[in-house]
Protein backbone atom coordinates (compact mmCIF):
# COMPACT_ATOMS: atom_id res chain seq x y z
CA UNK A 1 0.00 0.00 0.00
CA UNK A 2 1.23 3.49 -0.85
CA UNK A 3 2.85 5.29 2.05
CA UNK A 4 2.33 8.98 2.60
CA UNK A 5 5.13 10.94 4.17
CA UNK A 6 4.31 13.93 6.33
CA UNK A 7 6.68 16.62 5.07
CA UNK A 8 6.08 18.53 8.31
CA UNK A 9 2.95 19.91 9.87
CA UNK A 10 1.77 23.17 8.37
CA UNK A 11 -1.46 25.11 8.12
CA UNK A 12 -3.53 25.17 4.95
CA UNK A 13 -4.01 28.94 5.31
CA UNK A 14 -0.25 29.38 4.87
CA UNK A 15 -0.55 27.41 1.65
CA UNK A 16 -3.10 29.99 0.54
CA UNK A 17 -0.77 32.84 1.51
CA UNK A 18 2.11 31.29 -0.43
CA UNK A 19 -0.06 30.63 -3.47
CA UNK A 20 -1.44 34.16 -3.42
CA UNK A 21 2.05 35.63 -3.32
CA UNK A 22 3.13 33.49 -6.26
CA UNK A 23 0.21 34.41 -8.50
CA UNK A 24 0.58 38.04 -7.45
CA UNK A 25 4.10 37.95 -8.86
CA UNK A 26 2.98 36.37 -12.11
CA UNK A 27 -0.24 38.22 -12.84
CA UNK A 28 -0.69 41.94 -12.22
CA UNK A 29 -4.48 41.56 -12.39
CA UNK A 30 -4.51 39.62 -9.12
CA UNK A 31 -5.83 41.82 -6.31
CA UNK A 32 -6.48 40.86 -2.71
CA UNK A 33 -9.05 42.18 -0.26
CA UNK A 34 -9.20 41.49 3.44
CA UNK A 35 -11.67 42.33 6.22
CA UNK A 36 -9.29 43.00 9.12
CA UNK A 37 -7.79 39.49 9.25
CA UNK A 38 -4.64 39.92 7.17
CA UNK A 39 -2.42 37.99 9.59
CA UNK A 40 -4.94 35.20 10.15
CA UNK A 41 -5.35 34.74 6.40
CA UNK A 42 -1.57 34.82 5.83
CA UNK A 43 -1.96 37.67 3.34
CA UNK A 44 0.84 39.76 4.83
CA UNK A 45 3.47 38.85 2.29
CA UNK A 46 1.17 39.75 -0.60
CA UNK A 47 0.28 42.98 1.16
CA UNK A 48 3.93 43.89 1.72
CA UNK A 49 5.05 43.07 -1.81
CA UNK A 50 2.02 44.51 -3.61
CA UNK A 51 0.58 47.25 -1.40
CA UNK A 52 -1.10 48.90 -4.40
CA UNK A 53 -3.01 45.68 -5.10
CA UNK A 54 -4.01 44.94 -1.50
CA UNK A 55 -7.26 46.42 -0.15
CA UNK A 56 -7.99 46.54 3.55
CA UNK A 57 -11.75 47.00 3.83
CA UNK A 58 -12.08 46.86 7.60
CA UNK A 59 -14.71 44.83 9.43
CA UNK A 60 -17.20 45.10 6.59
CA UNK A 61 -17.49 41.81 4.74
CA UNK A 62 -20.63 42.72 2.78
CA UNK A 63 -18.84 45.73 1.35
CA UNK A 64 -15.79 43.58 0.60
CA UNK A 65 -17.86 41.17 -1.53
CA UNK A 66 -19.48 44.03 -3.42
CA UNK A 67 -16.18 45.80 -4.05
CA UNK A 68 -14.67 42.52 -5.25
CA UNK A 69 -17.57 42.07 -7.69
CA UNK A 70 -17.09 45.60 -9.01
CA UNK A 71 -13.34 45.19 -9.36
CA UNK A 72 -13.79 42.37 -11.86
CA UNK A 73 -15.27 44.92 -14.28
CA UNK A 74 -12.08 45.98 -16.00
CA UNK A 75 -10.32 42.65 -15.63
CA UNK A 76 -9.10 42.34 -12.07
CA UNK A 77 -9.17 38.96 -10.33
CA UNK A 78 -10.07 39.65 -6.71
CA UNK A 79 -9.23 37.21 -3.90
CA UNK A 80 -11.21 38.00 -0.76
CA UNK A 81 -9.94 36.81 2.59
CA UNK A 82 -11.72 36.34 5.89
CA UNK A 83 -12.93 33.47 8.09
CA UNK A 84 -15.26 30.93 6.46
CA UNK A 85 -18.16 32.07 8.61
CA UNK A 86 -17.80 35.69 7.51
CA UNK A 87 -17.06 34.61 3.92
CA UNK A 88 -20.39 32.85 3.47
CA UNK A 89 -23.25 33.06 5.94
CA UNK A 90 -22.70 36.71 6.77
CA UNK A 91 -22.59 37.77 3.14
CA UNK A 92 -24.76 35.21 1.39
CA UNK A 93 -26.94 37.69 -0.45
CA UNK A 94 -23.97 39.79 -1.58
CA UNK A 95 -22.33 36.67 -3.00
CA UNK A 96 -25.58 35.46 -4.50
CA UNK A 97 -26.53 38.64 -6.36
CA UNK A 98 -23.33 40.60 -6.99
CA UNK A 99 -20.98 37.64 -7.57
CA UNK A 100 -22.72 34.36 -8.44
CA UNK A 101 -25.79 35.58 -10.34
CA UNK A 102 -23.70 38.32 -11.93
CA UNK A 103 -21.12 35.71 -12.99
CA UNK A 104 -18.18 37.64 -11.56
CA UNK A 105 -14.65 36.27 -11.42
CA UNK A 106 -14.22 36.54 -7.65
CA UNK A 107 -12.28 34.04 -5.54
CA UNK A 108 -13.78 33.82 -2.06
CA UNK A 109 -10.99 32.47 0.11
CA UNK A 110 -12.06 31.28 3.52
CA UNK A 111 -9.89 30.26 6.42
CA UNK A 112 -10.77 28.88 9.86
CA UNK A 113 -13.45 26.59 8.46
CA UNK A 114 -14.98 23.91 10.64
CA UNK A 115 -14.41 23.03 14.28
CA UNK A 116 -10.60 23.07 14.03
CA UNK A 117 -10.71 26.82 14.48
CA UNK A 118 -10.77 25.68 18.11
CA UNK A 119 -11.16 27.78 21.20
CA UNK A 120 -13.13 30.69 19.69
CA UNK A 121 -16.17 28.42 19.64
CA UNK A 122 -19.31 28.04 17.58
CA UNK A 123 -19.79 31.71 16.66
CA UNK A 124 -16.70 31.38 14.47
CA UNK A 125 -16.82 27.67 13.51
CA UNK A 126 -19.03 27.42 10.47
CA UNK A 127 -20.08 23.90 9.52
CA UNK A 128 -22.65 24.96 6.93
CA UNK A 129 -20.50 26.86 4.44
CA UNK A 130 -20.03 24.10 1.87
CA UNK A 131 -23.79 23.66 1.71
CA UNK A 132 -24.42 27.37 1.33
CA UNK A 133 -21.87 27.75 -1.44
CA UNK A 134 -22.62 24.58 -3.39
CA UNK A 135 -26.25 25.60 -3.75
CA UNK A 136 -25.30 28.71 -5.71
CA UNK A 137 -25.52 28.08 -9.46
CA UNK A 138 -22.13 28.41 -11.13
CA UNK A 139 -20.14 28.44 -7.91
CA UNK A 140 -17.06 26.20 -7.76
CA UNK A 141 -16.46 24.83 -4.25
CA UNK A 142 -13.02 23.63 -3.18
CA UNK A 143 -11.91 22.28 0.21
CA UNK A 144 -8.22 21.47 0.39
CA UNK A 145 -6.46 18.94 2.61
CA UNK A 146 -2.95 20.27 3.29
CA UNK A 147 -0.50 23.10 2.71
CA UNK A 148 0.73 21.93 -0.67
CA UNK A 149 -2.73 21.27 -2.05
CA UNK A 150 -4.01 24.64 -0.82
CA UNK A 151 -1.12 26.45 -2.48
CA UNK A 152 -1.71 24.54 -5.73
CA UNK A 153 -5.45 25.24 -5.57
CA UNK A 154 -4.89 28.94 -5.02
CA UNK A 155 -2.72 29.10 -8.11
CA UNK A 156 -5.12 26.97 -10.12
CA UNK A 157 -8.25 29.00 -9.40
CA UNK A 158 -6.53 32.16 -10.61
CA UNK A 159 -6.54 30.59 -14.07
CA UNK A 160 -10.19 29.56 -13.88
CA UNK A 161 -12.80 32.13 -14.92
CA UNK A 162 -15.79 32.30 -12.60
CA UNK A 163 -16.69 32.51 -8.93
CA UNK A 164 -14.88 30.10 -6.61
CA UNK A 165 -15.23 29.31 -2.93
CA UNK A 166 -11.89 28.07 -1.57
CA UNK A 167 -12.12 26.63 1.94
CA UNK A 168 -9.18 25.96 4.22
CA UNK A 169 -8.31 26.04 7.90
CA UNK A 170 -6.34 27.21 10.85
CA UNK A 171 -4.47 24.28 12.49
CA UNK A 172 -1.10 22.90 11.49
CA UNK A 173 -1.80 19.51 9.95
CA UNK A 174 0.34 16.95 8.11
CA UNK A 175 1.57 18.17 4.73
CA UNK A 176 1.76 15.10 2.54
CA UNK A 177 0.67 15.86 -1.02
CA UNK A 178 3.14 16.53 -3.84
CA UNK A 179 4.46 20.10 -3.72
CA UNK A 180 4.50 20.07 -7.53
CA UNK A 181 1.05 18.56 -7.97
CA UNK A 182 -1.05 19.42 -10.99
CA UNK A 183 -4.22 20.70 -9.33
CA UNK A 184 -7.21 20.08 -11.58
CA UNK A 185 -10.50 21.65 -10.51
CA UNK A 186 -13.22 19.01 -10.46
CA UNK A 187 -10.89 16.02 -10.46
CA UNK A 188 -10.70 13.69 -7.49
CA UNK A 189 -7.40 12.09 -6.58
CA UNK A 190 -7.20 8.40 -5.76
CA UNK A 191 -4.68 8.13 -2.95
CA UNK A 192 -4.97 4.45 -2.02
CA UNK A 193 -6.21 1.41 -3.97
CA UNK A 194 -8.50 -0.98 -2.15
CA UNK A 195 -11.30 -3.49 -2.67
CA UNK A 196 -13.56 -3.66 0.38
CA UNK A 197 -14.77 -0.10 0.94
CA UNK A 198 -14.41 3.33 -0.69
CA UNK A 199 -13.59 6.27 1.53
CA UNK A 200 -14.19 9.70 0.02
CA UNK A 201 -12.61 12.39 2.19
CA UNK A 202 -12.10 16.13 1.91
CA UNK A 203 -10.09 18.76 3.78
CA UNK A 204 -8.55 17.91 7.12
CA UNK A 205 -10.28 14.51 7.09
CA UNK A 206 -8.07 13.23 4.26
CA UNK A 207 -5.09 12.65 6.56
CA UNK A 208 -7.38 11.03 9.13
CA UNK A 209 -8.62 8.75 6.37
CA UNK A 210 -5.05 7.77 5.43
CA UNK A 211 -4.49 6.70 9.00
CA UNK A 212 -7.76 4.76 8.92
CA UNK A 213 -6.66 2.91 5.80
CA UNK A 214 -3.35 1.99 7.41
CA UNK A 215 -5.09 0.62 10.49
CA UNK A 216 -7.82 -1.16 8.53
CA UNK A 217 -5.11 -2.85 6.46
CA UNK A 218 -3.67 -4.33 9.64
CA UNK A 219 -7.11 -5.69 10.40
CA UNK A 220 -7.40 -7.26 6.95
CA UNK A 221 -9.70 -4.66 5.40
CA UNK A 222 -8.66 -3.17 2.08
CA UNK A 223 -9.95 0.42 1.83
CA UNK A 224 -9.77 2.62 -1.26
CA UNK A 225 -9.25 6.31 -0.53
CA UNK A 226 -10.27 9.19 -2.79
CA UNK A 227 -9.24 12.74 -1.96
CA UNK A 228 -12.01 15.05 -3.14
CA UNK A 229 -10.79 18.63 -3.12
CA UNK A 230 -13.50 19.93 -5.44
CA UNK A 231 -16.94 19.42 -3.96
CA UNK A 232 -18.58 21.24 -6.87
CA UNK A 233 -18.33 20.24 -9.63
CA UNK A 234 -17.99 16.81 -8.05
CA UNK A 235 -15.96 14.12 -9.81
CA UNK A 236 -18.75 11.59 -10.23
CA UNK A 237 -16.70 9.29 -12.42
CA UNK A 238 -13.99 8.53 -9.90
CA UNK A 239 -16.60 7.75 -7.22
CA UNK A 240 -18.84 5.61 -9.41
CA UNK A 241 -15.85 3.69 -10.74
CA UNK A 242 -14.63 2.93 -7.25
CA UNK A 243 -17.94 1.66 -5.90
CA UNK A 244 -18.32 -0.79 -8.76
CA UNK A 245 -15.37 -2.52 -7.14
CA UNK A 246 -15.98 -1.92 -3.41
CA UNK A 247 -19.81 -1.82 -3.39
CA UNK A 248 -19.95 0.47 -0.36
CA UNK A 249 -18.81 3.95 0.55
CA UNK A 250 -18.00 6.25 3.48
CA UNK A 251 -17.76 10.05 3.21
CA UNK A 252 -15.61 12.08 5.63
CA UNK A 253 -15.65 15.84 6.07
CA UNK A 254 -15.33 18.57 8.67
CA UNK A 255 -18.82 19.90 7.97
CA UNK A 256 -22.43 19.30 8.83
CA UNK A 257 -23.49 16.05 7.17
CA UNK A 258 -26.52 18.05 6.00
CA UNK A 259 -25.39 20.02 2.98
CA UNK A 260 -21.89 18.61 2.78
CA UNK A 261 -19.81 16.41 0.50
CA UNK A 262 -21.53 13.23 1.72
CA UNK A 263 -24.90 14.59 0.75
CA UNK A 264 -23.65 15.35 -2.76
CA UNK A 265 -22.26 11.81 -3.04
CA UNK A 266 -25.50 10.25 -1.83
CA UNK A 267 -27.33 12.11 -4.57
CA UNK A 268 -24.98 10.60 -7.14
CA UNK A 269 -25.53 7.12 -5.72
CA UNK A 270 -29.31 7.40 -5.77
CA UNK A 271 -29.27 8.47 -9.41
CA UNK A 272 -26.67 5.96 -10.59
CA UNK A 273 -25.74 3.03 -8.41
CA UNK A 274 -27.27 2.65 -5.00
CA UNK A 275 -24.80 1.07 -2.58
CA UNK A 276 -24.68 1.28 1.23
CA UNK A 277 -23.21 4.56 2.47
CA UNK A 278 -22.15 5.95 5.85
CA UNK A 279 -21.31 9.54 6.73
CA UNK A 280 -18.48 10.90 8.86
CA UNK A 281 -19.23 14.52 9.67
CA UNK A 282 -20.86 16.73 12.24
CA UNK A 283 -24.34 15.44 13.07
CA UNK A 284 -26.42 18.59 12.55
CA UNK A 285 -24.92 20.54 15.42
CA UNK A 286 -22.97 23.69 16.17
CA UNK A 287 -19.42 23.38 17.47
CA UNK A 288 -18.01 24.62 20.77
CA UNK A 289 -14.76 25.76 22.40
CA UNK A 290 -11.89 23.32 22.81
CA UNK A 291 -8.62 22.34 21.19
CA UNK A 292 -8.85 21.21 17.58
CA UNK A 293 -7.97 17.64 18.55
CA UNK A 294 -10.53 17.54 21.33
CA UNK A 295 -13.19 18.89 19.00
CA UNK A 296 -12.35 16.50 16.17
CA UNK A 297 -12.71 13.62 18.59
CA UNK A 298 -15.87 14.87 20.27
CA UNK A 299 -17.63 15.53 16.98
CA UNK A 300 -16.62 12.22 15.43
CA UNK A 301 -14.13 13.59 12.90
CA UNK A 302 -11.35 11.09 13.58
CA UNK A 303 -9.60 8.16 11.94
CA UNK A 304 -11.25 5.92 14.56
CA UNK A 305 -14.70 7.11 13.51
CA UNK A 306 -13.89 6.57 9.84
CA UNK A 307 -12.77 2.99 10.64
CA UNK A 308 -15.94 2.38 12.63
CA UNK A 309 -18.12 3.59 9.76
CA UNK A 310 -16.14 1.52 7.25
CA UNK A 311 -16.75 -1.65 9.24
CA UNK A 312 -20.41 -0.78 9.60
CA UNK A 313 -20.95 -0.11 5.91
CA UNK A 314 -19.15 -3.32 4.89
CA UNK A 315 -21.64 -5.28 7.01
CA UNK A 316 -24.50 -3.59 5.16
CA UNK A 317 -23.35 -4.86 1.75
CA UNK B 1 -32.86 70.49 -24.52
CA UNK B 2 -35.78 70.23 -26.98
CA UNK B 3 -34.51 66.96 -28.29
CA UNK B 4 -33.85 65.67 -24.77
CA UNK B 5 -37.37 66.62 -23.76
CA UNK B 6 -38.66 64.47 -26.59
CA UNK B 7 -36.57 61.55 -25.42
CA UNK B 8 -37.77 62.03 -21.84
CA UNK B 9 -41.39 61.92 -22.96
CA UNK B 10 -40.78 58.87 -25.10
CA UNK B 11 -39.00 57.08 -22.24
CA UNK B 12 -42.00 57.82 -20.02
CA UNK B 13 -44.25 56.23 -22.63
CA UNK B 14 -41.95 53.21 -22.77
CA UNK B 15 -42.06 52.80 -19.00
CA UNK B 16 -45.83 53.04 -18.82
CA UNK B 17 -46.42 50.65 -21.73
CA UNK B 18 -43.87 48.11 -20.44
CA UNK B 19 -45.38 47.82 -16.97
CA UNK B 20 -48.95 47.89 -18.26
CA UNK B 21 -48.23 45.06 -20.69
CA UNK B 22 -47.21 42.65 -17.92
CA UNK B 23 -49.31 44.23 -15.16
CA UNK B 24 -46.25 44.42 -12.94
CA UNK B 25 -43.07 46.39 -12.42
CA UNK B 26 -42.19 49.69 -10.82
CA UNK B 27 -43.40 52.80 -12.65
CA UNK B 28 -43.19 55.31 -9.76
CA UNK B 29 -39.43 55.49 -9.28
CA UNK B 30 -38.82 54.95 -12.99
CA UNK B 31 -40.86 58.01 -13.92
CA UNK B 32 -39.18 60.02 -11.16
CA UNK B 33 -35.68 59.28 -12.50
CA UNK B 34 -36.42 59.64 -16.19
CA UNK B 35 -34.80 63.07 -16.67
CA UNK B 36 -31.70 61.98 -14.74
CA UNK B 37 -31.20 58.80 -16.76
CA UNK B 38 -31.71 60.59 -20.08
CA UNK B 39 -29.26 63.38 -19.24
CA UNK B 40 -26.72 60.91 -17.86
CA UNK B 41 -26.69 58.66 -20.89
CA UNK B 42 -27.23 61.26 -23.63
CA UNK B 43 -25.15 64.16 -22.31
CA UNK B 44 -22.86 63.27 -19.42
CA UNK B 45 -21.27 59.87 -19.71
CA UNK B 46 -18.35 59.18 -22.01
CA UNK B 47 -19.45 55.93 -23.59
CA UNK B 48 -17.99 53.58 -26.16
CA UNK B 49 -20.17 52.66 -29.13
CA UNK B 50 -20.05 48.94 -28.48
CA UNK B 51 -20.81 47.37 -25.13
CA UNK B 52 -18.14 45.32 -23.40
CA UNK B 53 -18.35 44.05 -19.85
CA UNK B 54 -14.97 45.55 -18.97
CA UNK B 55 -15.89 48.96 -20.36
CA UNK B 56 -12.32 50.07 -20.96
CA UNK B 57 -11.74 53.79 -21.38
CA UNK B 58 -15.37 54.70 -20.86
CA UNK B 59 -17.50 55.91 -17.98
CA UNK B 60 -19.64 53.26 -16.29
CA UNK B 61 -23.05 53.36 -14.65
CA UNK B 62 -24.47 51.08 -11.97
CA UNK B 63 -28.14 50.99 -11.02
CA UNK B 64 -28.40 49.97 -7.37
CA UNK B 65 -32.16 50.31 -7.03
CA UNK B 66 -32.75 47.68 -9.69
CA UNK B 67 -36.52 47.80 -9.43
CA UNK B 68 -36.57 50.92 -11.62
CA UNK B 69 -35.45 48.68 -14.47
CA UNK B 70 -38.11 50.07 -16.87
CA UNK B 71 -36.37 53.46 -17.11
CA UNK B 72 -32.94 51.75 -17.29
CA UNK B 73 -34.01 49.43 -20.12
CA UNK B 74 -35.78 52.18 -22.03
CA UNK B 75 -32.80 54.53 -21.87
CA UNK B 76 -30.35 51.75 -22.78
CA UNK B 77 -32.39 50.84 -25.84
CA UNK B 78 -32.95 54.47 -26.83
CA UNK B 79 -29.13 54.88 -26.69
CA UNK B 80 -28.74 51.96 -29.05
CA UNK B 81 -27.47 49.18 -26.76
CA UNK B 82 -30.26 46.95 -28.10
CA UNK B 83 -33.26 47.40 -30.38
CA UNK B 84 -36.24 49.16 -28.86
CA UNK B 85 -38.51 46.32 -30.01
CA UNK B 86 -36.98 44.20 -27.25
CA UNK B 87 -38.67 46.43 -24.68
CA UNK B 88 -41.85 44.49 -25.46
CA UNK B 89 -40.29 41.42 -23.80
CA UNK B 90 -39.94 43.09 -20.39
CA UNK B 91 -40.67 40.63 -17.55
CA UNK B 92 -41.78 37.93 -19.98
CA UNK B 93 -40.47 34.38 -20.15
CA UNK B 94 -37.14 33.90 -22.00
CA UNK B 95 -36.44 37.65 -21.99
CA UNK B 96 -33.16 39.45 -21.45
CA UNK B 97 -35.19 42.18 -19.76
CA UNK B 98 -35.73 40.50 -16.41
CA UNK B 99 -37.87 42.11 -13.73
CA UNK B 100 -34.67 43.37 -12.17
CA UNK B 101 -31.51 43.99 -14.22
CA UNK B 102 -29.06 41.14 -14.60
CA UNK B 103 -25.93 40.23 -16.51
CA UNK B 104 -27.15 36.65 -16.53
CA UNK B 105 -29.09 36.94 -19.80
CA UNK B 106 -26.39 39.02 -21.49
CA UNK B 107 -28.31 42.26 -21.99
CA UNK B 108 -25.88 44.90 -23.32
CA UNK B 109 -25.54 47.86 -20.98
CA UNK B 110 -25.94 45.91 -17.74
CA UNK B 111 -22.78 45.12 -15.75
CA UNK B 112 -24.18 43.84 -12.45
CA UNK B 113 -27.36 42.28 -11.17
CA UNK B 114 -29.32 44.48 -8.80
CA UNK B 115 -32.64 44.28 -7.05
CA UNK B 116 -31.69 43.03 -3.63
CA UNK B 117 -31.01 46.51 -2.31
CA UNK B 118 -27.97 48.20 -0.87
CA UNK B 119 -25.23 46.58 -2.93
CA UNK B 120 -24.60 49.22 -5.59
CA UNK B 121 -22.27 51.49 -3.63
CA UNK B 122 -19.83 48.64 -3.04
CA UNK B 123 -19.92 47.50 -6.65
CA UNK B 124 -19.43 51.05 -7.94
CA UNK B 125 -16.48 51.54 -5.59
CA UNK B 126 -14.92 48.29 -6.83
CA UNK B 127 -15.26 49.41 -10.44
CA UNK B 128 -13.83 52.82 -9.52
CA UNK B 129 -10.78 51.17 -7.92
CA UNK B 130 -10.20 49.10 -11.04
CA UNK B 131 -10.36 52.25 -13.18
CA UNK B 132 -7.61 53.71 -11.01
CA UNK B 133 -5.52 50.52 -11.14
CA UNK B 134 -5.86 50.51 -14.92
CA UNK B 135 -4.93 54.20 -14.99
CA UNK B 136 -8.11 55.16 -16.81
CA UNK B 137 -9.39 58.67 -16.18
CA UNK B 138 -13.03 57.70 -16.29
CA UNK B 139 -15.89 58.29 -13.89
CA UNK B 140 -18.17 55.75 -12.27
CA UNK B 141 -21.80 56.82 -11.89
CA UNK B 142 -24.43 55.14 -9.80
CA UNK B 143 -28.04 55.63 -8.80
CA UNK B 144 -29.59 54.59 -5.50
CA UNK B 145 -33.01 54.88 -3.93
CA UNK B 146 -33.30 56.89 -0.74
CA UNK B 147 -35.20 54.16 1.09
CA UNK B 148 -32.47 51.78 -0.02
CA UNK B 149 -30.05 53.62 2.25
CA UNK B 150 -31.69 51.84 5.18
CA UNK B 151 -29.58 48.81 4.24
CA UNK B 152 -26.41 48.68 6.35
CA UNK B 153 -24.02 47.69 3.58
CA UNK B 154 -24.38 51.18 2.09
CA UNK B 155 -22.76 52.75 5.11
CA UNK B 156 -19.87 50.29 5.09
CA UNK B 157 -19.25 51.37 1.51
CA UNK B 158 -19.82 55.08 2.13
CA UNK B 159 -17.26 54.92 4.96
CA UNK B 160 -14.79 53.07 2.74
CA UNK B 161 -15.03 55.45 -0.21
CA UNK B 162 -14.05 58.58 1.69
CA UNK B 163 -11.37 56.85 3.77
CA UNK B 164 -9.77 55.58 0.58
CA UNK B 165 -10.25 58.76 -1.48
CA UNK B 166 -12.37 57.15 -4.20
CA UNK B 167 -12.67 60.37 -6.16
CA UNK B 168 -13.71 59.04 -9.56
CA UNK B 169 -17.18 58.28 -8.29
CA UNK B 170 -20.45 60.23 -8.56
CA UNK B 171 -23.32 58.57 -6.72
CA UNK B 172 -26.82 59.97 -7.02
CA UNK B 173 -29.60 59.39 -4.51
CA UNK B 174 -33.14 59.40 -5.88
CA UNK B 175 -34.62 61.35 -2.99
CA UNK B 176 -38.37 61.02 -3.47
CA UNK B 177 -38.96 60.43 0.26
CA UNK B 178 -41.07 57.39 -0.46
CA UNK B 179 -40.76 53.64 -0.07
CA UNK B 180 -43.15 50.72 -0.47
CA UNK B 181 -44.81 51.02 2.92
CA UNK B 182 -45.20 54.80 2.76
CA UNK B 183 -43.27 57.98 3.44
CA UNK B 184 -39.70 57.40 4.57
CA UNK B 185 -40.19 59.56 7.63
CA UNK B 186 -42.96 57.17 8.74
CA UNK B 187 -41.24 53.90 7.85
CA UNK B 188 -37.74 54.66 9.12
CA UNK B 189 -36.83 58.31 9.34
CA UNK B 190 -33.28 58.83 8.09
CA UNK B 191 -32.94 62.48 9.07
CA UNK B 192 -30.73 64.62 6.86
CA UNK B 193 -29.02 62.68 4.10
CA UNK B 194 -26.86 65.73 3.34
CA UNK B 195 -25.51 65.82 6.91
CA UNK B 196 -24.98 62.08 7.00
CA UNK B 197 -22.92 62.06 3.81
CA UNK B 198 -20.98 65.13 4.91
CA UNK B 199 -20.19 63.42 8.20
CA UNK B 200 -18.89 60.45 6.23
CA UNK B 201 -16.51 62.72 4.30
CA UNK B 202 -18.31 63.02 0.98
CA UNK B 203 -18.74 66.12 -1.16
CA UNK B 204 -22.50 66.68 -1.24
CA UNK B 205 -24.41 68.38 -4.04
CA UNK B 206 -28.16 68.87 -4.09
CA UNK B 207 -30.54 68.93 -7.02
CA UNK B 208 -33.62 70.77 -5.83
CA UNK B 209 -35.74 69.71 -8.80
CA UNK B 210 -34.66 66.28 -9.98
CA UNK B 211 -37.18 66.42 -12.79
CA UNK B 212 -35.68 69.57 -14.30
CA UNK B 213 -33.36 68.71 -17.17
CA UNK B 214 -31.23 71.83 -17.02
CA UNK B 215 -30.68 71.68 -13.26
CA UNK B 216 -29.66 67.99 -13.46
CA UNK B 217 -27.35 68.78 -16.37
CA UNK B 218 -25.72 71.67 -14.51
CA UNK B 219 -25.22 69.70 -11.30
CA UNK B 220 -23.82 66.62 -13.01
CA UNK B 221 -21.30 68.83 -14.82
CA UNK B 222 -20.44 70.46 -11.52
CA UNK B 223 -19.94 67.03 -10.00
CA UNK B 224 -17.66 66.00 -12.86
CA UNK B 225 -15.50 69.05 -12.22
CA UNK B 226 -15.17 68.01 -8.59
CA UNK B 227 -13.84 64.55 -9.46
CA UNK B 228 -10.19 63.55 -8.98
CA UNK B 229 -9.80 65.89 -6.02
CA UNK B 230 -9.65 63.35 -3.22
CA UNK B 231 -13.31 62.94 -2.30
CA UNK B 232 -16.24 60.83 -3.45
CA UNK B 233 -19.24 62.84 -4.61
CA UNK B 234 -22.89 62.32 -3.85
CA UNK B 235 -25.82 64.15 -5.38
CA UNK B 236 -29.01 64.25 -3.36
CA UNK B 237 -31.56 64.54 -6.14
CA UNK B 238 -35.04 65.53 -5.02
CA UNK B 239 -37.54 63.91 -7.35
CA UNK B 240 -41.26 63.35 -7.60
CA UNK B 241 -42.24 59.69 -7.72
CA UNK B 242 -44.49 59.12 -10.69
CA UNK B 243 -43.45 62.38 -12.33
CA UNK B 244 -45.07 63.17 -15.66
CA UNK B 245 -48.37 61.46 -14.91
CA UNK B 246 -50.65 63.61 -12.76
CA UNK B 247 -52.47 60.81 -10.97
CA UNK B 248 -49.24 58.98 -10.14
CA UNK B 249 -47.51 61.94 -8.50
CA UNK B 250 -47.38 62.74 -4.81
CA UNK B 251 -48.05 59.22 -3.60
CA UNK B 252 -46.11 56.02 -2.97
CA UNK B 253 -49.01 53.95 -4.32
CA UNK B 254 -47.46 53.61 -7.77
CA UNK B 255 -44.11 52.36 -6.47
CA UNK B 256 -44.76 48.82 -7.64
CA UNK B 257 -48.19 48.92 -9.28
CA UNK B 258 -48.81 49.06 -13.01
CA UNK B 259 -51.57 51.15 -14.58
CA UNK B 260 -54.49 49.27 -16.11
CA UNK B 261 -55.50 49.89 -19.72
CA UNK B 262 -57.75 52.80 -18.86
CA UNK B 263 -55.14 54.42 -16.65
CA UNK B 264 -52.49 53.81 -19.30
CA UNK B 265 -54.52 55.72 -21.86
CA UNK B 266 -54.84 58.69 -19.51
CA UNK B 267 -51.12 58.55 -18.75
CA UNK B 268 -50.09 58.30 -22.39
CA UNK B 269 -52.38 61.20 -23.30
CA UNK B 270 -50.26 63.30 -20.94
CA UNK B 271 -47.09 62.06 -22.70
CA UNK B 272 -47.75 62.10 -26.43
CA UNK B 273 -45.54 60.05 -28.74
CA UNK B 274 -42.39 61.89 -29.85
CA UNK B 275 -39.65 59.79 -31.42
CA UNK B 276 -41.71 56.64 -31.94
CA UNK B 277 -43.13 53.91 -29.71
CA UNK B 278 -41.35 50.57 -29.61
Amino acid sequence: MKKFINQGNNDTRSGFGAGLLEIGRNNKNIVALCADLTGSLKMNEFKNEFPERFFQVGIAEANMMGIAAGMTIGGKIPFTGTFANFSTGRVYDQIRQSIAYSGKNVKICASHAGVTLGEDGATHQILEDIGLMKMLPGMTVINTCDYNQTKAATISISNHYGPVYLRFGRPKVPNFTDPNQDFKIGKGVKLIDGNDVTIVATGHLVWEAIESCNQLKKEGISAELINIHTIKPLDEKIILKSIVKTKCIVSAEEHNIIGGLGESISSILVRNNLVPMEFVGVEDSFGESGTPTQLMNKYGLSSEKIMEKCKKVILRK
Amino acid sequence: MTNLNKIVTQVRRDILRMVNDVNSGHPGGSLGCTEFMVILYFKIMKRNKDFTMNGENEDLFFLSNGHISPVFYSVLSRCGYFHTSELSTFRKINSRLQGHPTTHEGLPGVRIASGSLGQGFSVAIGAAITKKLNQEKNIIYSLHGDGELQEGQNWEAIMYASANKIDNLICTIDNNNKQIDGDIKDVLDMGSLELKFQAFGWVVLTIENGNDLSEIHTKLNEAKNLCFKGNPIVIIMKTEMGNGVDFMMGTHKWHGVAPNDEQLKLALDQNPETIGDY
